[in-house]
């Protein structure tokens, strides 16, 4: 392994003496850069400020990846700008990267943009329309139109011509963190396109195992697997949706038909880094529905084998990339740099005009004229920004601090980043939290783990914010905005609001507490001024698995014994599979596992009917209603209506039951008063004649197992059900000829309404 | 104008992203810099060559700031601060000289400083440091004098205007001179590795074992030269982990025809008792004699000390830095990629902060360089000559001006 690894060490010091920038300068290499990550993961902070422009470890994120680009040798970046597009213009503007020799980048805007790829198709139509207006351009010139209209066409055609897309091209979106170097992966890309003309994209990939417990990858993203060609790299599958819950996953039979060798992974984290051909561009075009580059755009070049496009995979191994996609991945790729794994791109390396910071022992990174009293503890592993004050007492660790803060005395930080200009007064505490630019807290206020405080809060004094709340100056958006839905805001509107609240939180506290008068808006203490937004629907158990604090252990030691009965589960199965001997075929694996996940599925069914039917009984529900909630169960649980009347039937029987009685006789007739309340529900769900057979056997199979009391009334009761409309004569006919042949054991009860059935055949005979 | 600021602004970028390896290559670009800068800078009547020295500071700032650990850089623009003040000193001498012999032509200066007994002493030691000739003790007693002086000085060049006819050739003559110095500098910083390795012979002797550790261009060089000189030797070569550039050092040692043997870094102290010399190349000098190298060269040279196996430092005289090291491991230290050490991949699991505390439990840690005491070297050997580590500090005064150890702090206190 040793050797290995130093050969392989030895292999890529040589390979970066013989690496030559001129192989890259041939055709100069192009990138896409989406500064909008087309999702809601990062609101509130994202309605005022792009998500490309948020500090990551005090340096806007953008900065990274415009950086790597750079050092990868990339010529020409087109930034696509969509959310807040003038605030990462005007950044970019005034920033050194308009300023760069051999590095050019210009920004392409747009607003009615809501995915990724919307931006790509937006970018073929300009490279479409370049050739016609080049077209154009020859007419016009031809006809001899007036100068002017020449003129106005030229400056167009310009325009046009600065976003041609000629050759291969990096597809990155602006959150992207990468050291990599480019060279070897563009080579392969290049010669596998020579070869085949329809290998058009080569996918970044890294190796990072994700976590046994929660199925996520330490990002915080969803658990992935990759079904990969060993030998040529090919991408064959790609699931990052997978069901845990089932714990499995289904591959098409195709793939291993076609394909000699498959090796499927779920320690691969994808980068979000694409060498795209140009044909990338017309695909998305073509397909005007694909929006999410992942989910869209590589399962469905994936599964459509008509035009045969391929996808290949590239693995790094020393270098690093990662993309923040949610808090859990902001926080993982700040120690990450902090850790220096990103190297050049860590804080004491001014790689993009970001001010001068030293490194010091234990990880400590300190800007200058840094304010510390003595008796404050600055733990390891932490950045503190230009001019920030820390008081005295205050004890910091694993935390991000940013430019210009004032932290007063016995203030507690632990593991939150703090962004610029913040005030923290004394006895604060802190802990896995993000704090945005110009937040006020009051003395003594409290944040617990995963809080995300936006831009200009103020918490007021001794005020405890609960755990992963998000606290924002603006209102939660009312309309619950689906997934696809991007974080663009109006952006002048937003600042206006903004700024009026800002007003009314210098007045006095009256007036806000007014305007938010509405009851899901508790106040934040005395003093502070901002939203708690409720977290959205569904979000509950999903926002431990995303936020920036750590997974808390409570949450842990339940999902590792979830885990550990899972695992029971399938050692019980394999305990099954070699006492049999034999090998079953796989089809009859699959089914057995269904059977068996069927038989689960209907005891939940049965006893979330029984318990939907008790409380009906109890709150005097309608009939209707019970009938519509019925319906969903069963629609959820995906059963048949024999087995809602099945279950029905069956706690109406357990009710029964359950009615304090003392004889046998009044058993039957509050059995008898049960079924008269609820035969219409019942009757819902008789549809045909299968039904009613199975509430016969059902009732049978309570008479055997669970409740014997009513084995003695069985024959009597089959006769109230008669009576009253449930069961039909033929249904107990059958019935009982379907038992004709069975078990004498089987036929206590078909014995026992022996009479009942001869009178009915009698009676149809007489029909007859 | 523009021009020079562009180029400023590539070099600032190449240094800040780190895409300028070794310091020989740092010190010449930048020598080559501050050479356009100098040529760029218009220079008034006045003062020009505290003209000159603003203008190279402002750069040499930036520089310096641009990648505090590559400390190269930050000797080359205090090389050209002291060229400039020595230029203008010795114009200014010869001025006055002038004055008195009204017969001394400039262009002939070289040849008058030799002879002419009315020019000086400060002149000549002037002179003799300017162009870096191997210092005699002569200069060295007369070195603090001198360095006392020259701010003073460089004030009179302002204030001996009396002389109108003179100015505007002198002023010339001043730019002139300096960018003649300044080349001489980057001829210096060019040749250095031959002119150390002509040393070889002198050092390496037949049938010796020669111990080294990672890659240095300059120990490449002179072991070829004693090679080519027909000495026969063998050369231990230690990886140099993490970066293990000593498997390329063995391979074009090979090539070459040398005896070589690869060691792992840890098998340097069992090895050291069959070594007849250790010869590392630096990253830096400092002023106290200690040296700033590849990382493993402590260890290295306590294995020689306790072995009494002598430790030959190669250093071109661009790595010899005027500053003292405090807190040296950290402050003049650059912490690399942890990748260089293990794949990211497969201790992803190890650096999930994700549960537990939130912070990891695996902490790794790439230091580039070390620090060695000077205590522990027995010998320097610099394109002048060898010395011992007590007496570079001599070394450094003959090459850097008093004024200028500090032009990083006085600039940014200026600001």
């Amino acid at each position: 392994m040793g050797a290995q690894k130093k050969r392989a060490a030895a292999a890529a010091a040589a390979a970066r003496v013989s690496e030559d920038p001129d192989d890259l300068a041939r055709q100069p290499l192009q990138a896409i850069l989406l500064a909008d990550s087309f999702t809601t993961k990062f609101r509130p902070i994202t309605l005022e400020r792009p998500k490309v422009l948020l500090p990551l470890v005090n340096v806007p994120m953008i900065n990274y990846t415009l950086a790597w680009l750079e050092a990868a040798g990339v010529a020409e970046v087109f930034v696509f700008c969509c959310a807040h597009s003038k605030q990462v213009i005007d950044y970019l503007e005034n920033s050194e990267w308009f300023s760069q020799p051999n590095f050019t980048v210009k920004t392409i805007e747009s607003h009615n943009i809501i995915s990724a790829g919307d931006a790509l198709r937006l970018i073929y139509e300009q490279n479409v329309a370049l050739v016609d207006i080049a077209c154009l351009l020859k007419l016009v010139s031809l006809s001899r139109l007036k100068l002017a209209t020449c003129y106005t066409l030229t400056i167009c055609f310009l325009v046009v011509l600065s976003f041609k897309i000629h050759g291969d091209f990096v597809l990155i979106s602006g959150d992207t963190v990468s050291n990599m170097s480019l060279t070897q992966a563009l080579q392969e890309h290049k010669e596998r396109k020579k070869k085949d003309n329809n290998a058009v994209m080569t996918m970044i990939i890294k190796k990072s195992k994700p976590s046994p417990i929660t199925r996520q990858s330490r990002l915080g993203t969803d658990e992935l697997f990759m079904a990969i060609d060993p030998n040529t790299k090919q991408l064959l599958y790609y699931e990052d949706k997978a069901d845990h819950s089932k714990g499995t996953i289904c591959l098409d039979k195709m793939l291993l038909a076609e394909n000699p060798s498959i090796s499927l992974h779920n320690d691969k984290q994808d980068c979000y880094i694409d060498i795209c051909s140009p044909e990338v561009l017309s695909l998305f075009t073509d397909n005007f529905d694909y929006q999410h580059l992942r989910r869209h755009f590589v399962k469905g070049l994936l599964l459509d084998d008509i035009m045969g496009y391929k996808i290949f995979t590239h693995e790094i191994h020393s270098s690093y990339a990662a993309r923040i996609d949610n808090y859990r991945s902001y926080d993982i790729v700040s120690k990450d740099i902090i850790q220096r794994w990103t190297y050049p791109y860590v804080p004491d390396v001014k790689f993009c005009g970001n001010r001068a910071t030293k490194l010091e022992r234990r990880g400590m990174y300190r800007a200058l004229e840094i304010e510390q009293s003595r008796s404050a503890q600055v733990g390891s592993f932490t950045v503190i920004g230009y001019g920030t004050k820390i008081g005295s007492n205050s004890k910091i660790s694993d935390s991000v601090i940013g430019e210009g803060c004032t932290i007063g005395s016995n203030v507690l930080i632990e593991g939150s980043y703090i962004w610029d200009n913040v005030i923290i007064e004394d006895g604060c505490e802190l802990r896995h939290v993000i704090v945005c630019d110009g937040v006020i807290m009051k003395a003594g206020a409290v944040l617990k783990p995963g809080v995300v405080l936006s831009f200009k809060v103020v918490i007021g004094e001794r005020f405890v914010v609960p755990a992963y709340s998000k606290v924002s100056l603006l209102q939660q958006p009312t309309v619950h905005d689906s997934d696809e839905e991007l974080e663009y805001a109006d952006n002048s509107s937003g600042t206006v609001e903004f700024s009026s609240i800002q007003g009314t939180a210098d007045q006095s506290n009256g007036e806000m507490t007014s305007e938010s008068s509405e009851a899901h808006k508790p106040k934040l203490g005395t003093g502070g001024v901002g939203y708690i937004w409720s977290i959205c629907e569904g979000g509950q158990e999903e926002e431990w698995r995303h936020s920036v604090a750590p997974i808390p252990e409570d949450k842990l030691t339940e999902l590792s014994e979830a885990m550990d009965d899972d695992q029971e589960l399938v050692t019980q199965d394999r305990t099954a599979l070699s006492t049999s001997g034999e090998l079953i075929s796989d089809s009859n694996a699959s089914e057995g596992d269904d059977n068996e996940d069927s038989k689960d599925d209907s005891v939940y069914f049965e006893k979330e009917v029984e318990a939907t039917f008790l409380r009906a009984v109890e709150e005097n529900v309608k009939v209707d209603h019970v009938i519509l909630e019925v319906n969903s169960l069963r629609l959820s649980y995906n059963m048949t209506s024999a087995d809602c009347a099945g279950a029905v039937f069956y706690s109406m029987m357990k009710l029964a039951i359950k009615t304090p009685h003392s004889s046998a006789s009044e058993l039957q007739q509050n059995t008898a008063n049960i079924i008269t309340t609820w035969q219409k529900l019942l009757k819902s769900y008789l549809l045909e004649i299968d039904e009613e057979i199975e509430i016969i056997l059902k009732f049978e199979e309570m008479c055997l197992e669970s409740a014997k009391e009513f084995s003695p009334l069985f024959a009597r009761i089959l006769h109230i059900l008669y009576d009253k409309d449930i069961l039909q004569e033929d249904a107990i006919l059958r019935w009982a000829d379907e038992k004709e042949g069975a078990d004498e054991s089987d036929k206590v009860f078909v014995r026992q309404s022996e009479k009942f059935i001869q009178w009915l055949r009698e009676a149809s005979e007489e029909e007859d | 104008m523009p021009d020079t600021q562009v180029l400023v602004n590539d070099f600032l970028n190449k240094l800040k992203k780190r895409k300028i390896e070794g310091s020989q290559a740092t010190a010449r670009q930048t020598a080559e810099l501050l050479r356009s800068v100098i040529s760029q800078q218009r220079v008034p009547y006045t003062n020009q060559a505290g003209a000159l020295i603003d203008a190279v500071k402002a750069v040499g700032e930036q520089l310096i700031a641009a990648n505090p650990v590559e400390l190269a850089v930050g000797n080359i623009v205090r090389r050209v601060l002291h060229i400039i003040r020595e230029e203008d000193l010795s114009l200014t001498t010869a001025a006055i000289g002038g004055l008195n012999l009204s017969a001394v032509s400039d262009d002939e200066n070289d040849d008058d400083r030799d002879g002419d007994s009315t020019l000086s002493a400060a002149a000549v030691a002037a002179a003799a440091r300017s162009t870096l000739r191997p210092p005699s003790l002569q200069t060295l007693l007369e070195d603090t004098p001198v360095s006392a002086a020259v701010p003073q000085t460089s004030s009179s060049g302002g204030d001996s205007e009396g002389k109108t006819a003179d100015k505007s050739s002198r002023s010339r003559k001043l730019k002139h001179d300096v960018i003649e110095a300044v080349n001489e500098l980057i001829q210096d910083i060019v040749t250095c590795h031959e002119q150390i390795a002509e040393q070889a012979v002198e050092h390496i002797h037949q049938n010796e074992v020669i111990l080294t550790l990672g890659s240095s261009r300059t120990v490449l060089e002179f072991l070829f030269a004693a090679k080519e000189k027909k000495r026969s030797f063998r050369v231990f070569v230690a990886e140099g982990a993490p970066r293990y550039q000593g498997h390329l050092l063995a391979k074009e040692l090979v090539a070459r025809g040398l005896q070589t043997t690869l060691i792992t870094d840890s098998a340097v102290f069992a090895m050291i008792s069959r070594v007849n010399m250790v010869i590392v190349g630096a990253h830096a000098v400092m002023a106290n004699g200690g040296v700033i190298a590849p990382v493993g060269m402590n260890l290295v040279a306590l294995a020689a000390q306790k072995h009494a196996v002598p430790f030959v430092v190669l250093a071109g005289s661009h790595k010899l830095c005027p500053l003292y090291p405090h807190n040296p491991e950290v402050l003049l230290n650059e912490l690399r990629s942890p990748s260089e050490l293990l794949d990211f991949g497969e201790f992803s699991d190890c650096m999930d902060f994700g549960s537990g505390s939130g912070s990891p439990l695996l902490h790794v840690v790439n230091p580039a360089f070390d620090y060695v005491p000077p205590k522990l070297v027995s010998l320097f050997i610099t394109d002048t000559g060898g010395h011992n580590p007590s007496y570079m500090y001599r070394l450094i005064a003959d090459y850097y001006s008093a004024d200028d150890l500090v032009v990083q702090r006085r600039a940014t206190a200026g600001n």
